[in-house]
């Protein structure tokens, strides 16, 4: 292969610079076997290593014996750690990044709050589906007050139908069944209709905010909000 | 907690994800390149003339981060943008103002691609003056040629997408003149006798239309996003398939190399 002779180039050319340098790697063929014993010359003398003494530290500059310090690892480990945590740390701060540019700050959606007329408009004991077309909720009007319900069937989310000759909402899609408050009384429906806040706006009329909802499965109707009380004419 | 990490390497959980040791055998050393999918690609070991920059210049390497770096800048913009001419502009704007970091990614996008063309031309060039184009590999020059095509390309069809002034009009000067092409072009030579008319050539295959509209931008994206990356893609591959096969990155000639 062209890409390994330039690496391993053979014992024909002997690197200039052998880094390893070590004994062990022998790349030459193994030495001749000589049968008559030869006297070896005896070999020379390594070359005495000549050590100048260490001037001593202090000794307060010294670190007691055996303590690796309040570390406790050494330089290597720790440049290592910090490497990780660095590269870890880009890590989860990308996917943070990525999570947060997945939820836009503004969205386009329609308003969830509406106003429904005044509430001396509204016939007691009537349930009114003048908002069932544009905002999904029927307005129930009683003796002590007002509430909505919102017409998505809790089976499977289709929008049930109100039949004021039996006095039920019915789903069309299963057959789920509601009483005129919403209770479930039959068909695959597992939960009552839920119940949408109403109040009162500034100018008097009702107003009804679907995104604040309140389940009789969870105790919330007796919750503020769930129902208006009003008297009036 | 060093005791924790080797109890953890010794888990059939790790042993299954990382299949080698760091073991310094050279047999160890090439089995963790050559059995990972992403390593693979490249050679097991290269040449020390490789790492030369100041011969090679890395501008191959370059470019090809670049092309990563605008895939995955581009995909993350997809979430945002749509095609249609009612919504396109208005989706840049929204990726600019109301969505976190999108004025980043989008940026990284423009910078990746302005980038990518410098360092394609520098690529050439460096080859060019390096002769690297001589045999064995001519044809890998020819590939490269093509790679350089598809790089312009991929900046014109993305050129359109915000549909500014700026990416209309440059889009319709670029398609005017593709009608002017020999055979293909309805006002190019020899045009006419084959039949070509503003709502057959080869401009009206670009245009999707007689003139830049809302099926122009639906066509590049089309191009930008799938097409073209999908082509780039396969012949990046074989660009680098003929480096390995060529003898790796050229270098000086064997005698003379310092290292």
């Amino acid at each position: 292969m062209a890409e390994d002779q330039a690496v391993n180039s053979g014992p024909a050319v002997e690197p200039a610079v052998s880094s390893q340098g070590s004994a062990l790697e022998t790349k030459s063929a193994t030495p001749p076997t000589s049968e008559v014993p030869v006297a070896t010359p005896p070999r020379p003398e390594p070359p005495k290593i000549v050590t100048t003494p260490v001037p001593r530290k202090a000794k307060q500059d010294r670190p007691p014996n055996q303590d690796p310090g309040i570390w406790r690892m050494n330089r290597r480990n720790f440049l290592s750690a910090a490497g990780w945590l660095g590269f870890l740390t880009f890590i989860f701060a990308s996917v943070v990044g990525a999570l947060r540019y997945m939820f836009p700050r503004i969205l386009f959606e329609p308003p969830t709050k509406f106003k429904a007329g005044f509430p001396e408009d509204y016939v007691i004991g009537d349930v009114n589906e003048s908002y069932k077309d544009t905002q999904r909720v029927w307005i129930v009007r009683e003796k002590e007050g007002f509430y909505a319900l919102i017409a998505i069937c809790t089976h499977l989310g289709c929008t049930p139908n109100w039949l004021p000759a039996e006095n039920k909402f019915k789903c069309p899609c299963h057959g789920s069944g509601y009483y005129k408050n919403g209770i479930n009384f039959e068909g695959p429906t597992p939960r009552p209709l839920e119940r949408a806040y109403v109040g009162l706006a500034d100018d008097g009329q009702l107003l009804i905010d679907k995104s604040i909802k309140f389940r009789y499965e969870l105790d919330e109707w007796g919750k503020p909000g769930s129902y208006l009380k009003y008297t009036g004419v | 907690m060093p005791g924790l990490m080797e109890k953890f390497r010794k888990t059939d959980v790790y042993k299954s994800i990382f299949r080698h040791s760091y073991q310094d055998t050279q047999r160890n050393r090439a089995l963790q390149i050559v059995d990972n999918v992403f390593l693979h690609l490249h050679p097991v070991r290269v040449g020390r003339h490789a790492t030369n920059l100041s011969y090679t210049w890395g501008m191959g390497g370059i470019t090809l981060l670049l092309f990563l770096v605008t895939i995955i800048t581009g995909v993350i913009l997809m979430f945002y943008y749509r095609p249609a001419a009612q919504y396109a502009y208005e989706d840049m704007k929204y990726l600019m103002n109301d969505v976190p970091f999108g004025p980043l990614i989008r940026n990284m996008h423009r910078w990746a691609a302005h980038g990518m063309v410098i360092t394609v031309m520098l690529h050439m060039f460096r080859v060019f003056l390096t002769g690297s184009y001589k045999p064995p590999r001519q044809f890998n020059w020819a590939v490269g040629v093509l790679l350089l095509v598809l790089t312009l390309m991929l900046s014109f069809t993305g050129y359109l997408l915000p549909w500014d002034q700026l990416s209309i009009w440059a889009v319709t000067v670029g398609t005017n003149m593709a009608r002017a092409t020999p055979l293909l072009g309805h006002e190019g030579p020899f045009g006419s006798q084959l039949g070509m008319r503003p709502d057959n050539d080869v401009r009206f295959l670009l245009l999707g239309g007689t003139q830049v509209g809302p099926p122009t931008l639906l066509r590049f994206y089309v191009l930008h996003c799938i097409f073209l990356p999908l082509v780039a893609s396969v012949f990046m591959a074989v660009h680098f398939w003929r480096v390995r096969k060529d003898g790796g990155i050229s270098g000086p000639e064997t005698g003379k190399r310092t290292s």
